[in-house]
């Protein structure tokens, strides 16, 4: 049993809607435990749980509760559902599949940092999944899972669904909450951080929507508990969005130390018609892109520092030998163009830049001189922008240099065959 | 619902101002808003017109020029891409005869690209506005296409 199932064990058990099923599938049990307990107790079994944020970024989640609890006044907790890193949709099955797990976390989160006001942003393409969520809201406000008094304690907290209109940025958590407050999505200078000044300036807490159905499992089990499934880099399991040249693409849970290698053979099935390995892409197309050599490595945030890079929010994307290495960071870098919100000189003129270079790859008209200027165009990007996404979209180039280095050699080589070729023909 | 009711469903608050946006669109014929509907959009939640033109112009899901009827979202990223056999988009483009990011004479599709959808594990997929169509091949594209003008998948 290659799967450990903390987070998907009621998925295809109910049909997403009815809240009875949910209850008589053992939910709201964490909730009704938390409310026993008191807010700092909670904070520290989470901090036992060595939970780390499952967004992307993972940090770990208690410190950013606990600054929540050393702060008076109104709060706000905010569920990041925008979703959109190419090669991810762990948090479109759960909130679809279990969109009370994703409250039931919430709802922990919210009565540990004293919240009263919540905010869960989906992406606007998620159709499903936000018709769903507008009923779950509807339903649980009327059977007292939301709104004052819930389950006959003081403790009260109302939810709001906003949906995202098209704008990746906007899970880059400063976008987020301009987009929250009904402004284009630029991200802020920092700090302050949102647990200082976050929506309407009100201290808030921003998780990921798999970071908080993770918090359910940590109170029935205590911190200690879920502490011992993973590794001794990382703690609890992690969804993993399985996709590319393989056969059962899909979603898959896993313990954090699992070998990426069984998640693509066992669970995958293996590359479709056997075609050997080329090259994967981790944590999405701001992730990097490794060999086969290295896929014995396993997943954890810790012990997968490369390149600043980290698992992200678990894509592995799966290339075969068939597939153009330079195709694929071509459309890596053209998403990053049409995604950069154009804040900073490098981000927004730097992957028009990188497009032209790649196209040249592609097109087989490259040279050493691009290829230079493709190395220091990357650099800069990672080093000098302001947000995540300029910081971490070179990184599938950075990645392949160092690990397919002579690919671009090649390329070149091959681009002044063609020429002369072209020239011939001429 | 009239411009009217959506303002009030949303308590004209400002800080509605995307979701206003998004409810408008969905009523209009051709997936857009108009100058005239941002302005008495800016004026009933009083922020400044410009400011309406910043968020309509920043999110991608939001249009002011007129579009088709059914907007037709061809995922381009990489698991798409990957899995995409015989090119969706071309595809598209050569049955509806227009370029990608126009529009049919008719104004009954529109097509565009779009990032990543979610669905990468039912890779390729497109969405025709709001459903999503997975798993594509070119005989299935080809019939939800005809579906679509017989009027029997709307
Ligand atoms: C460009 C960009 C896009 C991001 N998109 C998302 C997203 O879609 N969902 C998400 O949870 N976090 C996203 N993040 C990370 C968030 O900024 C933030 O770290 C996260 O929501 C914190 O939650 P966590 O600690 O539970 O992971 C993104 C970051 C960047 C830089
Ligand atoms: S790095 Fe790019 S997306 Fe981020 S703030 Fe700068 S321009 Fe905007
Ligand atoms: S890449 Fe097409 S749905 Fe994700």
């Amino acid at each position: 049993m290659l799967e450990t199932k903390l987070l998907t064990e009621r998925f295809n058990h109910y049909d997403g809607l009815n809240i009875n099923h949910y209850i008589d599938l053992d939910g709201f049990n964490a909730l009704k435990k938390a409310l026993t307990m008191s807010p700092g107790d909670i904070v520290h079994e989470i901090e036992l749980s060595k939970l780390t944020g499952r967004g992307g970024a993972g940090f770990p989640t208690y410190i950013k509760m606990k600054s929540m609890l050393e702060t008076e006044g109104k709060k706000i907790l905010v569920c990041n559902a925008d979703e959109g890193e190419p090669g991810h949709f762990k948090d479109r099955y759960l909130l679809e599949k279990d969109p009370y797990l994703v409250l039931e976390g919430m709802l922990i989160s919210a009565y540990a940092i004293g919240a009263k006001q919540g905010y869960i942003y989906i992406r606007g393409e998620y159709d499903n999944a936000i018709k769903q969520f507008s009923k779950v809201i509807a339903i649980a406000e009327n059977k007292g899972y939301l709104g004052k008094r819930i389950l006959n304690t003081d403790f009260e907290f109302t939810l709001e669904l906003r949906r995202g209109a098209g704008a990746y940025v906007c899970g880059e958590e400063f976008a987020l909450m301009e987009s929250i407050e009904g402004k284009p999505g630029r991200t802020r200078v920092k700090p302050p951080y949102p647990t200082e000044k976050g929506v309407f300036n009100h201290p808030t807490l921003i998780n990921n929507v798999e970071t908080f159905c993770n918090l359910p499992s940590i109170i029935e089990r205590g911190g200690e508990g879920y502490a011992q499934i993973g590794s001794e880099y990382a703690t609890g399991t992690k969804l993993i969005c399985l996709s590319g040249h393989v056969k059962e693409k899909g979603l898959y849970e896993v313990a954090y130390g699992t070998p990426i290698i069984d998640v693509i053979n066992t669970l995958g099935g293996g590359t479709i018609n056997d075609i050997p390995i080329q090259m994967v892409q981790i944590g999405g197309a701001c992730g990097p892109i490794i060999p086969p050599e290295l896929l014995s490595m396993s997943i954890d945030n810790e012990a997968f520092e490369i390149f600043d890079a980290k698992m992200g929010a678990g894509a592995i994307i799966v290339m075969d030998e068939n597939d153009d290495m330079f195709e694929l960071i071509l459309r890596n870098m053209e998403f990053f163009l049409h995604e950069s919100c154009g804040k900073c000189a490098p981000c927004r003129e730097g992957h028009i830049q990188l497009v032209h270079l790649l196209k040249k790859f592609v097109n087989f008209t490259a040279t050493d001189k691009d290829f230079q200027s493709l190395r220091s165009l990357a650099e800069v990007i990672h080093t000098t922008t302001l947000c995540g996404l300029g910081q971490t979209s070179p990184t599938s180039i950075i990645s392949t240099l160092k690990y397919f280095e002579r690919m671009y050699h090649k390329r070149i080589q091959q681009s002044n065959k063609e020429a002369k070729h072209d020239r011939v023909t001429d | 619902m009239n411009l009217h009711n959506i303002l009030k469903k949303h308590e004209f608050k400002k800080d509605k101002l995307i979701e206003i946006l998004i409810d408008v669109q969905h009523e209009k014929p051709y997936n857009n808003i108009t100058e005239k509907e941002v302005e008495s959009i800016a004026k009933a939640l009083e922020l400044p017109v410009s400011h309406v033109c910043g968020v309509m112009s920043f999110y991608t899901l939001l249009s002011l020029e007129k579009r088709g009827k059914y907007i037709i979202q061809v995922c381009k990223d990489v698991p798409c891409f990957i899995n995409d056999e015989f090119n969706i988009l071309k595809t598209l483009e050569q049955t509806l005869n227009i370029q990608c990011g126009e529009t049919t004479d008719d104004h009954f599709f529109t097509l565009e690209e779009s990032a990543c959808l979610g669905h990468c594990d039912e890779a390729p997929v497109m969405r025709i506005n709001d459903t999503m169509y997975t798993n594509l091949t070119k005989t299935k594209v080809f019939r939800i296409l005809e579906q679509y003008k017989e009027g029997t998948l709307c």
